[in-house]
């Protein structure tokens, strides 16, 4: 007789544009160890249903494409081990706080606008020529923003964010985190030319700091940490501003 | 349907189509630039390379050190003004990517740290820690953001080249989302869609890397330059393929077979672990042929052992080895060896292009790893690559800049009836087609003929027979059926396109494979073992006819440095 395989049971939500509100839809696939919820729902695709709809590339925890919702909390799904998630069912569901587009796939033009919003570049008054060579940085500097560097825009503080839920227009945490990554970086000169996307009536003092953000973050960037890091850079810049004429700052 | 209009084009978002943009921005201020990627760009690939990019700064190191070892690297097959030209800009790029704000690993007075890389005689490989690509990737993304001339069209699937009198006049897109079609037209087009990795069954690459851009030059009338030499990097994890950094030995890893030995000592005694990717990878599967690989759940492998390196050098300059290690296989490289194996890794070949990026057609470029300059020949150096995106992105942004300049508007008057003939063959033929194969069971076979018979080793016999099963899946592609029929997001019917395109670069591939009846750098003729340099010191250019691919000749450019033995 044949033996059985292990198998999980998959419960995946459904959407499609037009419809009232998503399903689920129930899979049964093989079970190994060392699979990924990824590589389930690859399974699920590649030999069961191509209609069902997500992103992913790289499948090595960097391109932050595959972020949905397991069991109810934001992941990486190419991170995320079955084993680690087993039971009777595994949810699968979009990540939260983002509108659907279809089945996995979550609508992140709000995030797009906001990263654009705060400036993520290193601003400088006067450029140094190329010529000049590399400006100089002490590996202690880089490592002042190097972590908030590590972003990599998966969406998961976002969809672990209760007050981005509550409120869609406030900044959010990787927006803040990126902000405040070159905000302390050594070459940069451009923390007043963020302040106003930053310490607006949505940006980081909207902020309760119930710090869900760094727990979820799966690359260990601690945005929480650098939304509070930031609270008093802003309060400085502020203050700078009231207090200094403009050439002083 | 919906016509755009742009003065340049990008298709592809990664390390060189965003070096392109912003350079073309850069050159020609208030210029329209369109950016069309079919992932957002900062998941192009680029995001996974870890170890470096390789450019002259420090003062034990010359240009022409840096161009030889490139030369030797490619097995004399690198056309050596493209690499002289290279070697020339590649410290320029670096200092430039550092002043938009990579973080870069530092040395103590403060300049760029740099670490040693396979084939490179001195160490000219600049860092961040392990994760450069992360890094270079959204570096330039978020630099990009600043000009107000890049106009992005994220989630835009591009699915042909528009060319009409010979010249190429925009392209005809997707938007993924709506599934609407547009005709975007401009007055240059820069190809920057990286390599062709998922051909293959194992691969580092990520699922974005279906040779899009290749496809569409070549079916443009472009040819497609040195498609015989693909390479396969030493070390991955076996299963799922993920990359191990050629860095783990530059920082000074082991490499060790199944008797605890440094079995490299056997093959390339002066390198070892520095030795290039071809001569390593060849040596890894001779060892396992030996029965000295260790078996696994998936098959056979050797071990990269850092144990001796100490926790220090592991977290601060390989946290990312760590980190893949730890996450996916559970394994502390700190306490414990690493199975490797060696998986595809990146594409030598591409759409021909001279050193500014521009193809023989009108109007078309090309760059990255999509692109043959030729500065890779039959193998490239790690750290190479990510620096060839900046320079030749760079190249191509400013070379397209100009041409659009000097271009009138295009206005083709067939620009709606071929765009009407995409619309046909995407809707009415691939979304309707009943009765074949699903696109991921025809994917499969595809993949597995390639690693069979195409892979790190080849004869004429592997090959006709792989030749033989390519005709079969073009044929096939005609019934390839795909079950979702809905407008949004169609990733299954996105699946069909890119799986046309992976059959016509396959072609390329064993094409130019079969031909080439020598062995050189990657390609590994076990018929024909020996480099011919009588018969092959040669490019192949695959070009398209109506009776499937076929071979012209191009002479290999000799500046300073003639063939010699390829000895370490």
């Amino acid at each position: 007789m044949e033996e059985k395989l292990p198998t999980v049971m998959m419960r995946v939500s459904r959407y499609l544009p037009g419809e009232e509100k998503p399903h689920f839809q129930t899979y049964e696939v093989p079970y190994r160890r060392d699979m990924v919820v990824l590589d389930a729902l690859n399974h699920i695709k590649e030999k069961r249903d191509p209609t069902l709809t997500f992103r992913w590339s790289c499948r090595m925890g960097i391109c932050g494409s595959c972020g949905m919702n397991v069991n109810g909390k934001p992941v990486l799904t190419c991170e995320s081990f079955l084993k680690d998630v087993l039971r009777r069912e595994i949810l699968v569901e979009p990540l939260g706080h983002f509108p659907v587009i279809k089945d996995l796939v979550v609508d992140i033009e709000d995030f797009m606008r906001k990263l654009e919003a705060v400036k993520p570049y290193l601003i400088r008054d006067q450029e140094r020529p190329l010529g000049a060579g590399e400006y100089r940085q002490t590996q202690e500097e880089v490592d002042r923003f190097r972590q908030s560097s590590l972003c990599i825009n998966c969406m998961i503080c976002y969809a672990a964010c209760p007050v981005y839920g509550e409120d869609a227009s406030f900044l959010g945490p990787a927006a803040a985190a990126l902000a405040y990554r070159y905000n302390v970086d050594s070459r940069d000169q451009g923390a007043g030319k963020r302040l106003p996307a930053v310490a607006s009536a949505t940006g980081v003092w909207e902020c309760t700091f119930v710090g869900e953000c760094s727990t979820a973050c799966p690359k260990d960037v601690d945005p929480g940490a650098a939304i509070q890091r930031l609270k008093l850079l802003s309060s400085i810049e502020v203050q700078k501003r009231v207090l200094l004429p403009s050439i002083l700052r | 349907m919906e016509r755009l209009s742009h003065d340049v084009i990008l298709v592809g978002g990664g390390g060189a189509g965003l070096r392109a943009a912003i350079e073309a921005a850069r050159t020609r201020p208030g210029l329209d630039i369109a950016l069309l990627s079919k992932v957002y760009p900062m998941r192009s690939h680029t995001v996974s390379a870890e170890g470096g990019l390789a450019a002259v700064t420090k003062g034990d190191d010359n240009l022409d050190l840096h161009a030889f070892d490139t030369i030797r690297g490619s097995d004399f097959l690198a056309d050596q003004d493209a690499v002289e030209f290279f070697v020339n800009r590649a410290k320029e790029e670096v200092v430039q990517l550092e002043h938009w704000g990579l973080p870069f690993s530092r040395d103590p007075d403060g300049t760029l740290a740099s670490r040693a890389f396979g084939g490179m005689s001195v160490k000219r490989t600049l860092f961040a820690a392990d994760r450069i690509g992360f890094h270079m990737l959204h570096t330039l993304f978020q630099t990009s953001l600043k000009y107000e001339e890049i106009h992005r069209y994220d989630e835009w699937f591009v699915t042909s080249l528009l060319v009409s009198a010979g010249k190429v006049m925009g392209v005809v897109a997707l938007d993924v989302k709506t599934g609407e079609m547009s005709i975007v037209l401009a007055k240059a087009v820069i190809l920057a869609t990286g390599g062709a990795g998922r051909v293959y069954e194992f691969t580092t690459n990520g699922v974005v890397k279906t040779g899009d851009g290749m496809a569409m030059a070549y079916r443009a009338g472009c040819a497609l330059k040195d498609m015989e030499f693909v390479q396969f990097h030493p070390t991955a994890l076996p299963g799922t393929g993920i990359l191990i950094t050629e860095a783990a030995r530059g920082e000074g890893g082991h490499l060790k077979n199944s008797e605890g030995d440094r079995f490299l000592k056997n093959y390339i005694p002066s390198k070892m672990e520095l030795g290039p990717r071809d001569i390593l990878s060849r040596a890894i599967m001779t060892e396992i042929k030996a029965g000295r690989g260790i078996q696994g759940p998936y098959g056979q492998y050797v071990h990269l052992d850092l144990t001796h390196l100490g926790s220090t050098v592991i977290e601060r300059k390989l946290p990312m080895v760590k980190e893949l290690a730890e996450n996916y296989i559970g394994i502390d490289p700190i306490h414990e060896p690493i199975p490797v194996r060696p998986a595809q890794h990146y594409f030598m070949g591409g759409v021909s292009t001279d050193v500014h990026g521009q193809s023989p057609l009108g109007g078309l470029f090309a760059a990255g790893e999509c692109a043959a300059v030729s500065i890779n020949g039959a193998n490239r150096l790690g750290s190479n690559s990510l620096t060839e995106c900046l320079v030749f992105g760079a190249e191509a942004g400013r070379a397209a800049a100009v041409h659009a300049s000097n271009a009138a508007a295009p206005n083709p008057p067939e620009a709606q009836a071929l765009a009407k003939q995409e619309e046909e063959r995407i809707y009415h033929t691939f979304l309707k087609q009943e009765g074949g194969p699903g696109v991921a069971d025809l994917r499969a076979r595809l993949r597995h003929t390639m690693e069979e018979y195409v892979g790190i080793y080849r004869t004429e016999e592997g090959l006709l027979r792989a030749k033989q099963a390519l005709a079969g899946y073009r044929g096939e592609l005609g019934t390839v059926t795909v079950e979702d029929k809905s407008r949004t997001f169609n990733t299954d019917l996105l699946g069909a396109l890119e799986l046309d395109w992976m059959v016509e670069v396959a072609d390329c591939i064993t094409t130019a494979a079969l031909a080439r009846r020598e062995s050189r750098g990657s390609h590994s003729r076990t018929d024909h073992p020996k480099r011919d340099d009588t018969n092959y010191l040669k490019h192949y250019l695959v070009m398209k006819s109506n009776e499937g691919p076929i071979l012209k000749d191009q002479p290999v450019t000799i500046t300073r440095w003639p063939p010699q033995e390829r000895v370490y």
